[in-house]
């Protein structure tokens, strides 16, 4: 059974293309292994680092297992608190893939939506649209980032603040990521929309809605994943830069980026693992996604296609 | 010693999945002075043959045995001799003139730097070649003219300019591939003659692929018919044309429209050999039942009045005057529709053909003038469109069967969407009932409702864009050259399937081609279109026996004729 449908995936080019891709293989594999990972934190990790009854001042700055001083307890160390360095980077990944996914998610819809419906459409609504998005792109991620960061902290009261950061993360990210997807999504749709196909559902008469999401979003969507996927790893170390320079998720839930900044505090005073292993764990994840939607922008691309 | 001489060729593209033999134990010889053709269906392997000549075979393709001798000399694997032959012996002649040109460089750069690279001359006096050479191919005012860029042509210009680049080196053989399939009527005629005229003056081998049997019954004096990468017949062209052999050859020379006559029905033999007599008369029985019984009234169906369409007409200001040099697309065209007739609209390209097919369906608007379907007024000098009260009365079948379907989309959907669009309230089990009556009408299995659209050849996607125009229950259909993408024997079943459906369901069709048989084989009435205005309206047969325009009467006289040589 297993091997019928393995065999069925097999036949298929995209599928072809990825069992002999090594690349493919490994970096999915890897990024697949830190979703579970931190999909499954309470289960992976040997501590919860959230829960004070776990964490001990005691055990603070243990260096990881296999320098002097190292405990069997804690295979990468422990950092300044006496969590657990391995735990704290499981549930701080879990922290940075909802955000990256969250963010591109928000993202993909606003720009797949405003990218169809310009293409499509065209006109004055398109020049608004396009105009709208090449302003968008002037300014760079980070400052739209601290922009918004900024705005929620006049309007979001303090002791709100903590609890709404996640959202104004995924807000901020998101909306300086979805000018990406309306320029590709219409550039595709302008691509469809002088198909046959679509001519002939507007002589049956179908209307605008329905062609747009029904006939030509399900043609362009190859573009909109490649995008997706490579915005990501960008939505992901978006996120680390804004928690390493503070405006990110607040101390009490770490992700990486906050993980980073901490440990950079230690960085001369000897304890480098603090800092070194959170940093490793992005390159690695981000690397993997990148990899990933490289892989995946040649299989998707006919012309591109090996012969 | 024979200029070309291909024995035993093999060529074979290895995929992933399976070895594809593109051509298998090809024969043949061509003199000087001769023009060979080379016919077949899509996918026949003539284009292989001739890229394998000039060794452009793009991989995984492979020359797997035989030999290509030019001259004596061995072609295959010999890449330094290649190398020096291509371009200097060989000349190539591509399909599309658009793109066989480097848009960036001059006329004059593309031909003097084939030239340099080939013969030994300085460059004043490739110059001076190649002012001779565009002067020798019909290009006026070929000094001025060579420092133009290739954008500045015409689509036939452009062709002679391929032309001329191609026989710059004075080679022996040129290899034309479908040097024609992109042009009108009237330059397919000046660029065979050109060729014609080359072949005798400069003692040229010259090898022409085409599917246009016309063409290859005017200019040849050999041909070859190809099927699945085997020749399956040659000889010269007169004997094969009369008197074919094979089957195969036998399924091409008669599906090919007559020009001199109107037949009722085309005849089609499977290349097997047997003849194939489906009809859809009995099928249309459930259809008729779902529709209700219609009659020809014979009464005025569809009328266009002075109908004018500028692009980019909303620049334009009402109160400003249109000038003269406005392009207008669709200049004061007039003409009307009665119900149950064939109206055929004939043009070259850019007469406005596909434009008043967009007007009729409403993907356009008109610049001017009144749309009458029926009695109602679709689009008027009130300038309102109407379109949405007579929606599913009009269908359309598009040129290309490649892009009329949703790639995403099953054929039961596909067929299925515009029925469940009119009627809100179907049970499944009528909606089932219909699409699989509307999949039998077109000759289609019910299994093939469950693939997607890639899994067809071009002549079964338009069988299935026809179902499609059908689900909407029209009383007008228009075909914008459904056929010009297909293979002759696909061509006549389609057209025969065109037929039937019209008579059995009683349908109005305006039916919209380039090409003249086909015209007088489907169409009552026809309209001759020249640059957006019409030339014109008449009986099908009085045209094409009695023209009475003087542009009608040359498009008769420029098309090739099957028939020329019989």
């Amino acid at each position: 059974m297993f091997q019928r449908t393995f065999n069925k995936i097999y036949d298929t080019d995209i599928g072809y293309s990825f069992f002999n891709s090594k690349i493919a293989i490994i970096s999915s594999t890897i990024f697949f292994i830190i979703f579970l990972c931190s999909f499954f934190a309470g289960i992976v990790a040997p501590y919860n680092p959230f829960d004070p009854a776990s964490v001990s001042l005691m055990d603070a700055f243990t260096p990881p297992i296999w320098s002097d001083g190292g405990s069997s307890n804690f295979f990468l160390g422990t950092d300044q608190q006496g969590r657990d360095m391995f735990s704290t980077m499981i549930y701080g990944s879990r922290i940075s893939l909802i955000v990256g996914f969250a963010s591109i998610f928000f993202a993909m819809i606003l720009g797949v939506f405003l990218g169809v419906t310009a293409g499509y459409i065209g006109g004055r609504y398109e020049i608004i649209v396009m105009r709208i998005t090449d302003i968008q792109l002037t300014i760079p991620t980070i400052l739209m980032a601290l922009l918004v960061d900024g705005i929620a902290r006049a309007i979001i009261s303090r002791s709100m603040h903590d609890e709404m950061a996640i959202y104004v993360l995924i807000f901020a990210i998101g909306i300086s990521e979805w000018p990406q997807f309306a320029r590709v999504t219409r550039a595709s749709t302008l691509v469809e929309k002088n198909k046959e196909y679509v001519s002939a559902s507007r002589i049956i008469g179908l209307s605008n809605i329905i062609i747009m999401f029904k006939h030509i979003l399900p043609n362009i969507l190859r573009p909109i994943l490649v995008i997706a996927t490579i915005g990501l790893a960008l939505a992901i170390i978006t996120e680390s830069t804004l928690s390493f320079l503070g405006v990110g998720v607040p101390p009490t839930t770490p992700s990486l980026g906050t993980l980073i900044r901490f440990g950079n505090n230690f960085l001369f005073s000897g304890e480098w693992w603090i800092t070194f292993f959170p940093a490793i764990f992005l390159v690695v994840l981000a690397l993997s996604i990148n990899l990933l939607g490289d892989w995946m922008r040649d299989a998707l691309n006919p012309k591109l296609k090996k012969r | 010693m024979s200029l070309l001489e291909i024995n035993n060729l093999n060529i074979s593209y290895k995929t992933r999945k399976e070895t594809i033999v593109a051509s298998s134990n090809v024969n043949f010889t061509l003199e000087r002075g001769e023009i060979l053709g080379i016919v077949g269906e899509s996918g026949s392997g003539k284009s292989t043959i001739a890229n394998a000549i000039i060794n452009l075979i793009d991989p995984p393709g492979k020359i797997t045995g035989g030999t290509i001798k030019i001259d004596n000399s061995e072609l295959q694997n010999n890449e330094e001799i290649i190398q020096q032959i291509r371009g200097k012996k060989i000349g190539f002649v591509f399909q599309d003139p658009q793109t066989s040109l480097n848009p960036l460089f001059k006329i004059k750069d593309q031909l003097i730097e084939t030239i340099q690279t080939h013969l030994n001359l300085s460059h004043d006096e490739a110059l001076k070649k190649s002012i001779t050479l565009l002067e020798e191919v019909g290009i006026e005012n070929a000094t001025k003219r060579i420092e133009d860029y290739p954008h500045q042509f015409s689509g036939g210009m452009r062709q002679r300019v391929v032309i001329a680049l191609a026989i710059s080196c004075e080679p022996d053989l040129i290899i034309a591939d479908e040097p024609t399939t992109a042009l009108d009527v009237s330059i397919q005629y000046q660029i065979l003659e050109l060729l014609k005229e080359l072949t005798k003056k400069r003692n040229l081998g010259v090898i022409i692929i085409t599917h246009d049997m016309g063409v290859i019954a005017e200019t040849t004096n050999k041909v070859i018919v190809m099927r699945h990468g085997l020749i399956v017949e040659q000889g010269k062209t007169k004997d094969l044309l009369t008197n074919p052999k094979s089957s195969e050859a036998r399924s091409l020379v008669i599906s090919v429209p007559p020009t001199n006559k109107k037949i009722k029905r085309f005849k089609i033999i499977s290349p097997d050999g047997l003849e194939i007599t489906s009809s859809s008369a009995n099928l249309t029985k459930n259809i008729i039942k779902t529709w209700g019984v219609r009659k020809n009234t014979n009464q005025k169906l569809l009328e266009l009045k002075n109908i004018t369409k500028i692009f980019d007409d909303q620049s334009i200001s009402y109160r400003k005057k249109i000038d003269e040099n406005t392009v207008k697309a669709v200049n004061n065209v007039s003409f009307k529709l009665f119900e149950g007739e064939t109206l055929g609209l004939v043009g070259e390209s850019g007469s406005g053909k596909s434009t008043i097919a967009k007007i009729i369906t409403g993907l356009v608007r008109p610049s001017f003038g009144e749309l009458e379907y029926n009695g109602l007024s679709l689009y008027n000098f009130r300038r309102k469109y109407q379109i949405e009260k007579i929606r599913g009365q009009i269908q359309m079948i598009f040129q290309d069967p490649y892009s009329s379907l949703n790639p995403r989309f099953k054929v039961r959907d596909i067929i299925a969407e515009p029925i469940k669009f009119f009627q809100k309230s179907i049970t499944r089990k009528n909606l089932e009932q219909n699409v699989n009556d509307l999949i039998d009408i077109v000759g289609m299995t019910r299994k093939s409702l469950d693939r997607y659209p890639h899994e067809f050849s071009g002549g079964q996607r338009q069988r299935i864009s026809i179902a499609r125009a059908l689900a909407t229950r029209p009383r007008l259909l228009i075909c914008d050259e459904p056929t010009s993408a297909l293979d002759v024997s696909i061509q006549a079943q389609i057209l025969n399937l065109l037929k039937d459906i019209q008579d059995e369901l009683h349908l109005t069709m305006l039916f919209i081609s380039h090409d003249l048989p086909v015209i007088r084989q489907m169409c009552d009435r026809t309209t001759v279109l020249k640059n957006g205005m019409v030339c014109e309206t008449n009986d099908t047969e009085k045209i094409f026996i009695n023209p009475e325009h003087s542009y009608t009467k040359e498009l008769l006289k420029l098309m090739p004729k099957i028939e020329s040589i019989i």
